[in-house]
Order: structure tokens, then C-alpha cells, then sequence
């Protein structure tokens, strides 16, 4: 038995390893494929790819990462950044690449299909998709009399223990970016202080959501669309929640854009600028419409899922998304002691 | 004649030697890197990043899992090996095996049913729950193979002259048990140090989840890189004590003949209450996760089947699986002929440099790997050859273990006489060596296949351009708590890890039959 087993073992991995290494061969270098250094959600981006090679017979192969660690990696890369592209859920991220030198200009028919408050001022990358900061709140434990009327509130002691947020994820830290663009630092820093005294730390805005509804915590700082997206699905994760929208260009009122930029060091400029084109184009952005990643369309005039607010009822802070500065957060937070 | 072949053998002796001295030099990268990035960070600054109050937490997290969950572990572990080996509870062949099954399971799908089955499950006692259900049979299988090759003449001695049966376990069976006390205890509390998936899916912090936030707010920077440095310190701190605690004392069988089975112990009224005992430690290891996955499974349905996804999944992974055990074994086999063939103290060194390799969690050499590759090697950065590195770097020790004893087992004197008929060094090894230690050195590859294939944080770190292997889609989808989607992966890191567990049974009874 025992010289059995090892001969089969030995075999299986000689010929696992030999399926490999040609499995391995037959992918090689396609001069038409892009690279993308992707922060969106998979899915989103996934629907996105197929419909463009479809259309164009451009193949697209994904990196996943979160928006800062890709846009520092992308930095830490230079000019041998292997991407093409590059997709982040949030700003800051984008206007981190962006202050290095390191984005081509977006081509104009592309940014002129996306309103001025989603893009930069400078055109070095364009918004692909917008999402609402929300607090979600467990309805048996919070009476609407208790909610708090501004994100500021939750450094307040009675907010002790009772709400969470996903602190090392992209999406929370683009909303203390646009706290600090609002308010300043001092005002960040006491807040900061405030949460780490206050909140229970989360892994990422799902399960923040997940936590208020089970009644773990009274409510959490989220994104929109993790609520929406739960709703039209099995609302097992939100059927005991619901939103606040904070309004009034609070810093809870926030919306974050999402954003795409071609690589000045790719060597398919052409095909790069492409994928922006598409993904801003009026079936691009369909796809937000009537897929289920419930973000907002920002480009091409396609009204957003009418399970949605309108983005524009939501009197979000007027914030230039290329003013968030995502190194400034990451060191706040440090300091705070959250990361 | 006699001279030349001697020489000629010192000749691929040295060889081998400067070889092995290579690889082991290689596996002190990250440790380096690590280090000297906190040099060059100047001595404020990096005192500024490990002086603050959230590595006092870290190490206040880490220091209270580590002190409950080991201990649990061990009696958990003793525990239950006694219970099995050692009375007449109902099914004793069965629950052998059993109890080594949860190997099988990686930590983080361990988490994941438990999450699944008590949603508000977090902090410090889910993060020891979990470890506990993961790790317990790392002390179970030594103890297990020690209870079944103790003699027991001399617990028969000591009952004769008088001890109860406690007092005989505790004087007499407990201290022969020191070295799967030890050694699993290390064992454990080195994963602890390094588990990353599990302990995020809880809420616990450790140190290694927090270099992995800090690494995704800003890769690979400085804070990321103090707080391995820590983590590093921790490591050698419990080599350090176990290496203290293991001492001298002597455990082998003196004198000839060899040793009877041992009496069970009859239980008599309580053999009920012992079967529900052992039945309860099964539901709870290995029933919440299967039970979960199986749920999952149920509620998802065929669409949660993506079978163009999966395969692709599993193509990759058992592509890298495969390329790095053979890479893996083959390395191990220089630094493996220098510990046995040779008693100098250069030997000695080499053992106990693996020793430390081991002990340096994933994370660290991953983000050693992803900072060297990006500023020196460009040529090699974010291909299969960085990540591949890593593996070798991680599990070599592991694919030590198998090999060396391999080795230790082909008689010298059949290379030697090969030698002496005019046979070249490699045709010696070939025809020889390699054929007598190929089973060895199969079970070490299949061991460092099995720890790939459920590898996590190396590979979300360091894995090449469109890489999506079982365990990266699985974190995936369970982090955005599409559990139902994320069965099938959990089901097959499982299955695939099925034979290694089995082998690794079968493994510790052979040991225990020497």
C-alpha cells in the first residue's frame, strides 16, 4: 500500500506539473490585451470587460486590489507599471497616481461625456460611477428621534460602542478624505480620535451592513449601493436596516466618484483610452443602470436604477475629487490608531 | 582507489554543501529586508511607528490568544489522543483518524462556517474558538503517536507501587508527552502568529491583520514594515522559549525488547458520557464547517456552480500547487543531505536557521518579496517566479521534515559501494538516493502542495496578473458574504487537502511503530 501510494502521488504531481507548465506556455504575451489594475468591485468590472471585448475583440485581463494599495503600487511601479488601466471605487487613489505624474491625458470626447463635478479639473483621469455615503441604522434599536443629524455626532461619548465602519477599506477612507478637504485637519483629527474611542472596526462596509442588521451595533457608516444591491437580492443582510441620508452637504452627505485613468507608461495608449471611452459611453453606463452593482451612472446622461434616489436630491458637499488626498488620511488614521 | 572515491565524494560533498549554505542564506532575505528597512527608517522614526498605542493593543491581542489558546489546545488535544488511544470508548478504530481530520479544513473556511452558523461571533474568544478547532490536532497527532509507543511497564511499575491513575498520568505519562507538548504548542502558536484570513472574518485583530490593512492603505510602507518587525520579534521570542523549555532530558526506551500495547483503561458506566465527549469535539471541529458548507451548497444551487470560474480557479491553483512542491522538494534535498550526512556544527547551524524561517509569518516574506522584486528585480516582479519564491521560502521547512528523514533512513554504505564501482556522484543519487528516499520525498511534496493550494495572504500579495486561485476567489466572495458562492471553493480546498491529512495519519502511526 505504502510504495502504491507514493508512485501514484509522484505520478499525479509529474503530470499535474507537466499539465501546468504547457498550460502555462499557451498563454503568451497578446499585443491586443490590456491590463487593468482594477479597485472596482470584480463583478461590476467583469460586466464592463465582457461587454468590451465583445464589442471590440480587445481582451482584458484583471489585477484585483483595493484602491490604495493598487494606486501606491502603481506609484512604487514608476514607469514599469505592466498596467494599462487603471479603476478605483473612490478618488483619492486616483488623485494620488494622478499627483505623481503618472496619467495620461483622458481623451476629450471621453471626458466630455461625464459632467464636470465627476471629473478633475485637469482631465487626467474621468468618473466612471458615483456612490452615496449613507448611515445604516438597525430600525429596532434606533428610533428615528435617535439618529444622528451629522456624521460629526458619532465622535460624541453616547455614540460609544454603538456604530462601525470598515476603517482599512478604500471606500471609508475616501469619506475621511472628503471630511479632511471639508473641514480640515484639526477637525479630522478630533474626529478620528472620537471613532477609535466609538466605534467597533469592521472588515469591510458589507459586513458593517450585516452588523447593524443583526443588532451587533446600532448602525454603521456605509456606501449606498451595498444596501440596495442586498434589498433586491435576498435582503438577508438588511431586512432589519435602513438608510439615513445625512443631506444638507454634511460630511456624511458625501459622494464618492469612482474613477478610470490610462497609464502614460502603458505601451496601448489606443486600446486603453478604448475601455475609458466605453465604460463612459452611453452602454457603459447602462450597465449601472440595469445591472445590479446599484452605483450611479455619472456619464452620458443614463439615469441611474430607479430603486435609487436621484444622485442630485442628495445634496452632497461640493468636493473636487482630485483633491482628496489619500496618503494625508492613511497617516491621520495611523496616528489615530486605526490602522 | 579508496582515496580518489573519498575524494571525489568530498568533492560533491562540498558541493552540496555550498548549496545548501545558499538556499539558507536566500531564506534570510525577508528577516534582512525587514530589518535593514527599519534601519534605514531612521531609529526615531521606526521607534515612533512601534512606540504607539495600537501595537500595544497588537500585542496585548496577540499575547492573550496565544496564552488561552494554546493551553486549550493541549488539553484538548492530550486530552482526546488519551481518550482514544488509551481506553475502551466505543469506535477507537474510527476516532483516530477523525481527530487528525481537521487539517483538512484551512483555518479561514473554519471561520467562515462558524461566522455562518453564529453571525455575531467576534474578538478575542471567537478568534480562540476558531484557532482551537483549526490547530488542536497539531497536538493531537504527537500525542497520539507518543500514548501509543509508550512502554507501559513503567505506568505498571508505578500503579504497583501504589499511584492512583492520576497521579500515574501526571508523573508518569505527562512528562513523556513533553515533546508533543512542545512542539505542537510552537507549532500552534507560530500559526496563530501568522493567520490572517480567519481572525479578519472575526473582528481580531492581530498582528498580522493589521500589516495587512496597513499594507492595503499603503503598500508596503513604513508603519506596515515596523509592525513586521514586531511580528518578527514575537517569532523569535517563542523559538527562543521553547528552545529553553525543551531541554536534555532523555525520552527513549533504554534496554531491549520491545514495548506491549498498553491496557485500555475500562470505562465501564462513563463509556456513554466519554462517546458524547468525543462526539461533541467532532460536531464542533469538523461538523460546523462541513455542515456550513453543505447549507451553502443547498441554498445556492447549481448557479452557484460557475463551472467556467471554478475551473479556472482550480487550474491555476494546482498549477502553482504543483510547480512549487517540486520546486519546494527539490530544494530541500541539499539542505536536507547537509543535516544528516553531516555532525558539524555547521549542520547545526542550517537546522536551526530553517527553524527560524518557519517561524516568519507569510505576510512578512510576501511583503519583503513585493519590495525587493519592484526596486531590484523588475524582471521578476508580479510573475509566477516572485510568488514561487515565496512558497519555496515558506514551506521549505516543511518539505525538510519529509526528506530528511527520507535520507536519514538510505544506508550510506550502498551510495558509498555504488562510488566505489565507478559510479558518478549523480548516478549514485539517481539510482540510489533518490529512489530510496522517493516516497519521503513524495509526502513532502504533497505536503507543500496541500499548504499552496490553501495559501492566502503570499498570494493575494504577490500572484501574477489575472491570478485567481481557489483560496483569493473564496476570500473574495465571503468577504463581500456571498457565502453560498464561496461554498464550492471552501468544498473543494477540502477535498483537495483530504490525502495529505491521510497520509500524514498514516505518517505518525509508522513513527509510532519504530
Amino acid at each position: 500500500m505504502a510504495a502504491f501510494g507514493w508512485k501514484v502521488v509522484t505520478g499525479a504531481i509529474a503530470a499535474i506539473t507537466l499539465l501546468a507548465a504547457t498550460g502555462c506556455s499557451s498563454s503568451s504575451k497578446d499585443d491586443n490585451n490590456i491590463l487593468i489594475y482594477n479597485a472596482q468591485h470584480e463583478d461590476l468590472t467583469k460586466e464592463w470587460t465582457d461587454a468590451f471585448t465583445k464589442e471590440t475583440g480587445i481582451k482584458v485581463t484583471v489585477r484585483q486590489g483595493g484602491d490604495t494599495d493598487l494606486g501606491n503600487q502603481i506609484i512604487a511601479e514608476g514607469k514599469n507599471s505592466p498596467a494599462d488601466v487603471f479603476l478605483t471605487e473612490n478618488s483619492p487613489a486616483m488623485a494620488l497616481v494622478e499627483n505623481a505624474g503618472l496619467f495620461s491625458d483622458v481623451d476629450k470626447d471621453t471626458l466630455a461625456l461625464v459632467p464636470e463635478q465627476f471629473r478633475p479639473s485637469t482631465g487626467k483621469w474621468v468618473g466612471i460611477a458615483a456612490r452615496s455615503t449613507v448611515f445604516v441604522y438597525n430600525t429596532g434599536k434606533l428610533p428615528a428621534d435617535q439618529l444622528p443629524h451629522s456624521l460629526l455626532d458619532l465622535q460624541q461619548p453616547q455614540w460609544k460602542g454603538r456604530w462601525s465602519a470598515g476603517a482599512s477599506g478604500a471606500d471609508f477612507q475616501a469619506i475621511v478624505a472628503a471630511l479632511l478637504a471639508q473641514k480640515g485637519e484639526d477637525v479630522t483629527k478630533a474626529w478620528l480620535k472620537g471613532m477609535k474611542d466609538n466605534a467597533i472596526i469592521s472588515q469591510n462596509n458589507t459586513a458593517v451592513m450585516k452588523g447593524a442588521n443583526t443588532g451587533q451595533f446600532d448602525g454603521g457608516v456605509i456606501y449606498h449601493y451595498y444596501w440596495f444591491r442586498d434589498q433586491a437580492l435576498t435582503k438577508e443582510n438588511s431586512n432589519n436596516t435602513k438608510l439615513l441620508f445625512f443631506k444638507n452637504q454634511d460630511p456624511g452627505a458625501f459622494v464618492s466618484t469612482s474613477g478610470g485613468g490610462v497609464l502614460k507608461s502603458s505601451s496601448k495608449q489606443e486600446n486603453a483610452q478604448k475601455f475609458l471611452a466605453f465604460i463612459a459611453s452611453q452602454k457603459g453606463q447602462e450597465v449601472l443602470r440595469d445591472g445590479d452593482s446599484m452605483e450611479y451612472p455619472v456619464a452620458a446622461n443614463v439615469a441611474a436604477n430607479p430603486a435609487l434616489p436621484p444622485l442630485a436630491s442628495l445634496d452632497a458637499p461640493k468636493i473636487d475629487p482630485s483633491k482628496l488626498d489619500a496618503k494625508k488620511v492613511t497617516q491621520l488614521m495611523t496616528e489615530a490608531g486605526l490602522l | 582507489m579508496r582515496t580518489a572515491v573519498a575524494a571525489r565524494a568530498d568533492r560533491s560533498g562540498l558541493l552540496l554543501t555550498i548549496v545548501a549554505l545558499l538556499l539558507v542564506a536566500a531564506t534570510f532575505v525577508p528577516l534582512g529586508y525587514i530589518v535593514s528597512t527599519l534601519l534605514s527608517n531612521g531609529i526615531h522614526d521606526t521607534a515612533q511607528l512601534i512606540f504607539r498605542p495600537r501595537v500595544g493593543e497588537l500585542l496585548r491581542n496577540t499575547v492573550d490568544l496565544v496564552v488561552l489558546t494554546v493551553p486549550v489546545c493541549l488539553v484538548l488535544g492530550i486530552g482526546l489522543a488519551w481518550i482514544v488511544e488509551r481506553t475502551d470508548v466505543p469506535g477507537t478504530g474510527w476516532w483516530g483518524p477523525i481527530f487528525v481530520a481537521p487539517l483538512a479544513v484551512p483555518a479561514f473556511v473554519n471561520s467562515y462556517g462558524w461566522v455562518s452558523a453564529v453571525p455575531s461571533l467576534h474578538g478575542l474568544w471567537a478568534g480562540v474558538l476558531i484557532a482551537t478547532v483549526s490547530y488542536f490536532p497539531l497536538v493531537y497527532l504527537p500525542a497520539a503517536a507518543t500514548l501509543r509507543r509508550l512502554d507501559p511497564a513503567v505506568e505498571e511499575s508505578a500503579r504497583a507501587l501504589g499511584s492512583g491513575p492520576l497521579t500515574v498520568f501526571v508523573r508518569i505519562v505527562l512528562p513523556q508527552l513533553r515533546l508533543a507538548i512542545l512542539g505542537g504548542g510552537l507549532l500552534i502558536a507560530l500559526h496563530l502568529l501568522a493567520e490572517y484570513g480567519a481572525f479578519a472574518m472575526v473582528r481580531f485583530d492581530t498582528f498580522t491583520t493589521a500589516i495587512f490593512e496597513q499594507y492595503q492603505s499603503s503598500f508596503a510602507g513604513a508603519a506596515g514594515n515596523a509592525l513586521a518587525g514586531v511580528l518578527v520579534a514575537l517569532c523569535l521570542v517563542l523559538l527562543a522559549g521553547e528552545a529553553a523549555a525543551r531541554g536534555n532530558a532523555r525520552y527513549a526506551r533504554i534496554g531491549s525488547g520491545v514495548p506491549r500495547a498498553a491496557t485500555r483503561v475500562r470505562l465501564g458506566f462513563n463509556k456513554i458520557p466519554v462517546f458524547l465527549l468525543l462526539a461533541a469535539a467532532l460536531a464542533g471541529t469538523l461538523g460546523v464547517p462541513l455542515w456550513c458548507i453543505v447549507r451553502w451548497l443547498r441554498i445556492g444551487g447549481s448557479k452557484v456552480w460557475d463551472m467556467a470560474d471554478i475551473g479556472q480557479s482550480l487550474g491555476q491553483t494546482i498549477g502553482l500547487a504543483a510547480v512549487a512542491a517540486v520546486i519546494t522538494t527539490v530544494c530541500a534535498f541539499p539542505v536536507a543531505w547537509v543535516a544528516v550526512r553531516s555532525t558539524s556544527r555547521f549542520a547545526r547551524i542550517i537546522e536551526g536557521a530553517n527553524y527560524i524561517t518557519s517561524s516568519l509569518p507569510g505576510i512578512v516574506i510576501a511583503l519583503a518579496l513585493v519590495t525587493v522584486s519592484i526596486r531590484w528585480l523588475p524582471a521578476l516582479y508580479q510573475t509566477a517566479a516572485t510568488v514561487l519564491a515565496a512558497y519555496t521560502l515558506m514551506f521549505l521547512p516543511r518539505a525538510l521534515v519529509g526528506v530528511r528523514a527520507g535520507l536519514a533512513q538510505v544506508p550510506v554504505g550502498l551510495e558509498e559501494m555504488s562510488q566505489a564501482l565507478g559510479k558518478s556522484g549523480p548516478v549514485t543519487f539517481f539510482r540510489i538516493t533518490l529512489r530510496l528516499t522517493a516516497p519521503a520525498a513524495a509526502s513532502a511534496a504533497a505536503m507543500v502542495f496541500v499548504a499552496v493550494a490553501t495559501e492566502l495572504t503570499a498570494t493575494l500579495l504577490l500572484a501574477p496578473n489575472g491570478t485567481r486561485t481557489l483560496a483569493m476567489r473564496f476570500w473574495s466572495l465571503s468577504g463581500e458574504l456571498d457565502y453560498a458562492a464561496a461554498a464550492p471553493y471552501a468544498l473543494i480546498m477540502i477535498i483537495a487537502s483530504v490525502p495529505v491529512t491521510y497520509l500524514l495519519f498514516t505518517q505518525s502511526r509508522k513513527a509510532a511503530g519504530v
